[in-house]
């Protein structure tokens, strides 16, 4: 017989004496285990790290405020304060103005080519942040940097005319980085737009600056002080630009000061911990607020479920000029860093482009990174973690999203949150927590490649929800529940009826948790060990060897490869998908 | 065959007590009967046909299906929706996009315990796609028909499974309104042709009028009156189900006596002293208010002899629409308008005298019970 709680909680469930226990039951108690784990036991072993002190073989570790006094009682943790607030503000300012304005023109504006554009917008999101930094530094760093040779050749001087190693320079390499993900961002603003509001002031006689100005972006208020506040989070957690531009001149942010930590010697995990649980203050006043806005949003109430197609503005001949920003953002964020990647990989040592380098162009660094030694395990290790993480959180996921939508069981709004836990930690914090807690739990996973899977799924869980969602809200529960009416079984249901109707999200969310696996640099870099290396891993330590070459032709190989990968996903996905009516 | 006692059904709300959708519902349905649950947006039908279904589960009461129970509180009985074994059709029409429509058809016949072959399973679901005029589509993909066709393999699919009930949750609102009106004849062919028990949760009255044997008229989460679609319809018992079913005339009035010979009450109102009929306890002093329909308001412009009993009052012409099978006329009596569906003959001007005859049958008193008017 089902018990008292059983009978308020759920519509259907296994109720009479005879009938052995729903195997739903053991599907979902099963996830929401696996979800509270992987989410909440690191945050705790993060937060009791940052109380103790090191411990060592003569002396045993002991609770202590210690590390958080000697994170703020110095006054280098001001200028670090500054620093990271300047920084991340900085790149998101920067990435949403780019963003903003490459979205209203893609959205609002009959620009040339911009079909092209939009197809083209996904490409940056598949070049791994760190292969960008280095790029960056080909093209603008003091000494070797290509724009500062073109310009002194120019000029005939010998004055540096830009210096990628500086603050200015790290938020224009992230802000660039992040561009991408503001143009999405502000793209699906502009759709939800209704544009008989902008219609309506043309009507009462505003100039296209005025309607822009005074009606449009009012009306993206919300959407642009959303996505301002994701940006800063993100960038906020950016580690690679810090690590590359920062670190050498000594311009620290909280993730490099976290980095230098624990890799100093003797490294201090304590005080990692309290720099990493201010920074997890941040990250979540951030989200916090962007959650409240994006709440409150609703009173600008713009999305009005009728359809309608968004009108664009004729430039006229000013198209031309739009045009040309179009071409100048793809040249900075896509073909001027893939261009100096693959001359540089063509190179036997470093050289920047002459007639002497041409002669000299040969595919000798492709040779090396093929024999290299780590690059077979490394790449192996990346194919097997981001098919097998992206894979489980899909999975998980999916049934998380099936108990928060479709279940009435109390307090499952707990359990969506506690699988967006993972949004407000950034990866080195997450790296370092789950550092912190294998190494205490022991059991071997520190130290084999199931630390990185678990970091990886982990990482994900938030993407997997997202898509998940939006797939499920779309999907009637009359189309489940018609199933139960025909005598099917939850599991039947769920097998014949949800999953496969699920598909082209399922699959759109796996393509992109493939690419951030492979991607992913920050959480990997704490808790990889000898023999679990994985590429970005074998990047970032050819970067500190000095093999610049080698390093272009990995990176050139890599680009491809996901390149390959996205199209053939697509392709597969259309053709294999399920249609969509 | 079905019964329903005292049920209740609860949803948990955001914020404050749950919501009680369907309160102390209880009724009875002989089988092979077409029952009707009807009522505007909100009001509890959907719950009701959503918890005998097993997709809800009531908090209260019991629920027995050919003297099986089902559901009971009490007695922590709670059978799942997939064990159940009756046939829904959904609002949505929850046609699978994924499926072929005879994939479709044939889902409940596959996943069921006691495995068919597939001949038998072919068989079955040929011929109830021919019952339903789909047998020629039966290899399309299920998102290539029509709304009627989806509606129809719904149907199809409820019905491939022999169902001991049918359920049918508003199935004709998504449809435009001549095919509406073309299924509904179908809808009550197959169900009087296959003797099936149904019950139909509906919003239209006039669906609930044309399809049922019986109507539940539903408000805020109770029933209110059940009955033949005649009962219904000639013999509210509150104000919200005259006014619900049809267009009606409301006069306030104050019961005055019965008369010794008819039996009838006469009403004191705005328009004069009315006979009335009435199905309810009066007594003198009483408010209450008439409800008389549009069309049993008749109209005559000589002052014919009114027989015996009848309600016979003067008025002048207001205002009228023509409609083309009928013409609605605005009646003023003393500063009370009364609406009048009259054949389209009479051409009466406007601003002209007329007659108002009202059968006293027609004319239906319903106590007031609402506090403030009985306080006023």
């Amino acid at each position: 017989m089902s018990s008292v709680q059983n009978m308020s909680d759920l519509p259907q469930s296994a109720p009479q004496p005879a009938v052995k226990a729903d195997p739903k039951w053991f599907v979902m108690g099963g996830v929401v285990s696996i979800v509270a784990w992987l989410a909440l036991v690191p945050l705790f072993f993060l937060i009791y790290q940052s109380f103790r002190t090191p411990g060592t073989a003569r002396k045993p570790a002991i609770w202590t405020l210690g590390n958080y006094l000697e994170a703020y009682s110095s006054s280098d943790t001001l200028v670090l304060f500054a620093n990271s607030v300047e920084f991340a503000a900085g790149t998101a300012i920067l990435a949403l103005v780019i963003g903003t304005a490459l979205a209203w023109m893609t959205e609002r504006t009959n620009t040339p080519l911009k079909p092209l554009f939009y197809a083209l917008s996904i490409i940056p999101l598949i070049i791994p942040g760190i292969l960008f930094v280095v790029s960056w530094i080909f093209l603008a760093s003091p000494k070797i940097g290509l724009i500062n040779l073109v310009l002194q050749k120019l000029f005939g001087t010998e004055k540096v005319y830009v210096d990628i190693y500086s603050m200015a320079g790290m938020i224009w390499v992230d802000g660039l980085h992040y561009a991408p993900i503001a143009f999405l961002l502000m793209t699906a603003a502009f759709r939800a737009m209704d544009p008989s509001l902008e219609e309506s002031a043309m009507m009462s006689g505003a100039s296209m600056w005025g309607i822009f100005r005074r009606i449009t972006l009012k009306l993206a208020f919300p959407a642009v002080a959303a996505s301002f506040l994701i940006l800063f989070v993100r960038s906020i957690e950016s580690f690679e630009v810090p690590a590359l531009l920062g670190l050498p001149v000594g311009i620290q942010v909280f993730t490099s000061a976290i980095y230098d930590a624990i890799h100093s010697y003797p490294s201090n995990i304590g005080l990692a911990a309290a720099y990493a649980i201010t920074l997890l203050v941040i990250t979540m006043g951030g989200i916090y607020a962007q959650s409240r806005i994006t709440a409150q949003g609703g009173k600008y109430s713009t999305v009005t479920g009728k359809g309608f197609r968004p009108r664009t503005i004729d430039l006229g001949r000013w198209k031309y000029l739009t045009l040309a920003i179009f071409i100048v953002y793809a040249l900075l964020v896509v073909i001027l860093p893939f261009l100096v990647l693959l001359w540089s990989s063509l190179q036997k040592y470093y050289s920047v482009p002459s007639w002497e380098a041409l002669q000299n162009v040969s595919l000798a660094a492709y040779m090396t990174i093929i024999n290299y030694p780590s690059v077979g395990t490394a790449v192996w290790n990346s194919f097997i973690l981001s098919i097998g993480s992206a894979t489980t959180v899909m999975v998980l996921t999916a049934v998380v999203c099936w108990i928060v939508l479709r279940t009435k069981i109390r307090g499952r709004w707990v359990l969506d949150q506690i699988a967006s836990v993972p949004l407000v930690l950034p990866g080195l914090v997450m790296g370092l927590a789950i550092m912190v807690c294998y190494l205490a739990i022991g059991g071997g996973i520190y130290g084999s490649i199931w630390i990185l899977f678990i970091a990886y799924v982990t990482r994900f869980l938030p993407y997997g929800m997202r898509y998940n969602t939006t797939s499920m809200v779309q999907l009637h529960k009359e189309l489940e529940e018609s199933a139960a009416m025909s005598g099917a079984s939850w599991l039947t249901a769920f097998r014949k009826v949800v999953l496969p109707l699920l598909k082209p999200g399922l699959l759109a969310g796996w393509i992109y948790i493939v690419i951030v696996s492979v991607r992913e640099l920050s959480s990997s870099i704490l808790l990889y060990s000898p023999g679990t290396e994985v590429v970005s891993i074998v990047i970032w330590e050819m970067w500190q060897n000095g093999q610049y070459v080698e390093l272009s032709a990995f990176g050139v190989m890599l680009i491809a490869t996901l390149f390959v990968f996205v199209m053939t996903a697509q392709w597969v996905g259309k053709r294999f998908g399920v249609k969509e009516n | 065959m079905l019964t329903l006692k005292g049920l209740n059904t609860e949803y948990p709300s955001q914020k404050g007590p749950p919501v009680k959708a369907a309160q102390d519902v209880t009724f009875e349905v002989p089988a092979g009967k077409f029952f009707t649950l009807l009522g505007p947006s909100g009001c509890g039908k959907t719950t009701t046909l959503r918890s005998i279904a097993g997709l809800e589960r009531p908090v209260g009461g019991e629920i027995t299906v050919n003297g099986l129970t089902v559901f009971s509180a009490e007695k922590r009985i709670f059978i799942p929706p997939n064990q159940r074994n009756f046939g829904m059709v959904f609002q949505s029409y929850a046609i699978w996009p994924h499926m072929t429509v005879f994939a479709n058809a044939a889902f409940p016949l596959e996943v069921r315990k006691n495995k068919l072959s597939k001949n038998e399973i072919r068989e079955k679901v040929m011929r109830v796609l021919s019952a339903v005029a789909l047998d020629q589509y039966a290899e399309r993909e299920a998102t290539r028909l029509s709304g009627g066709q989806q509606q129809r393999l719904a149907l199809a699919r409820a019905l491939v499974m022999e169902p001991q009930l049918l359920l049918l949750d508003e199935p004709l609102s998504n449809l435009d309104a001549k095919l509406r009106d073309r299924m509904r004849f179908e809808l009550k062919r197959i169900q009087r042709d296959l003797g099936l028990t149904t019950i139909y949760v509906t919003h239209d009255q006039g669906e609930a009028l044309a399809l049922s044997h019986e109507i539940a008229v539903m408000n805020e989460g109770r029933i209110v009156q059940i009955g033949t679609p005649r009962e219904i319809y000639d013999h509210p018992r509150t104000k919200f189900v005259a006014d619900f079913i049809g267009t009606t005339n409301f006069i306030d009035g104050v019961a005055l006596g019965k008369d010794g010979s008819s039996g009838r009450w006469t009403v004191r109102t705005p328009i004069g002293d009315l006979l009335v009929h009435t199905d309810q306890a009066l007594a003198a002093d009483m408010r209450v208010t008439v409800s008389i329909r549009p069309e049993d308001v008749e109209l005559l412009e000589e002052p014919a002899a009114a027989a015996n009993g009848q309600n016979l009052i003067t008025g002048l012409v207001d205002q009228k629409v023509f409609l083309g099978d009928m013409v609605d006329f605005q009646v003023k009596v003393n500063d009370y308008t009364l609406l009048s569906r009259a054949h389209p003959s009479l051409r009466t001007p406007i601003g002209d005298k007329i007659y108002v005859r009202m059968n006293p049958e027609k004319c239906v008193a319903i106590p007031d019970l609402s506090p403030a008017r009985a306080a006023a």
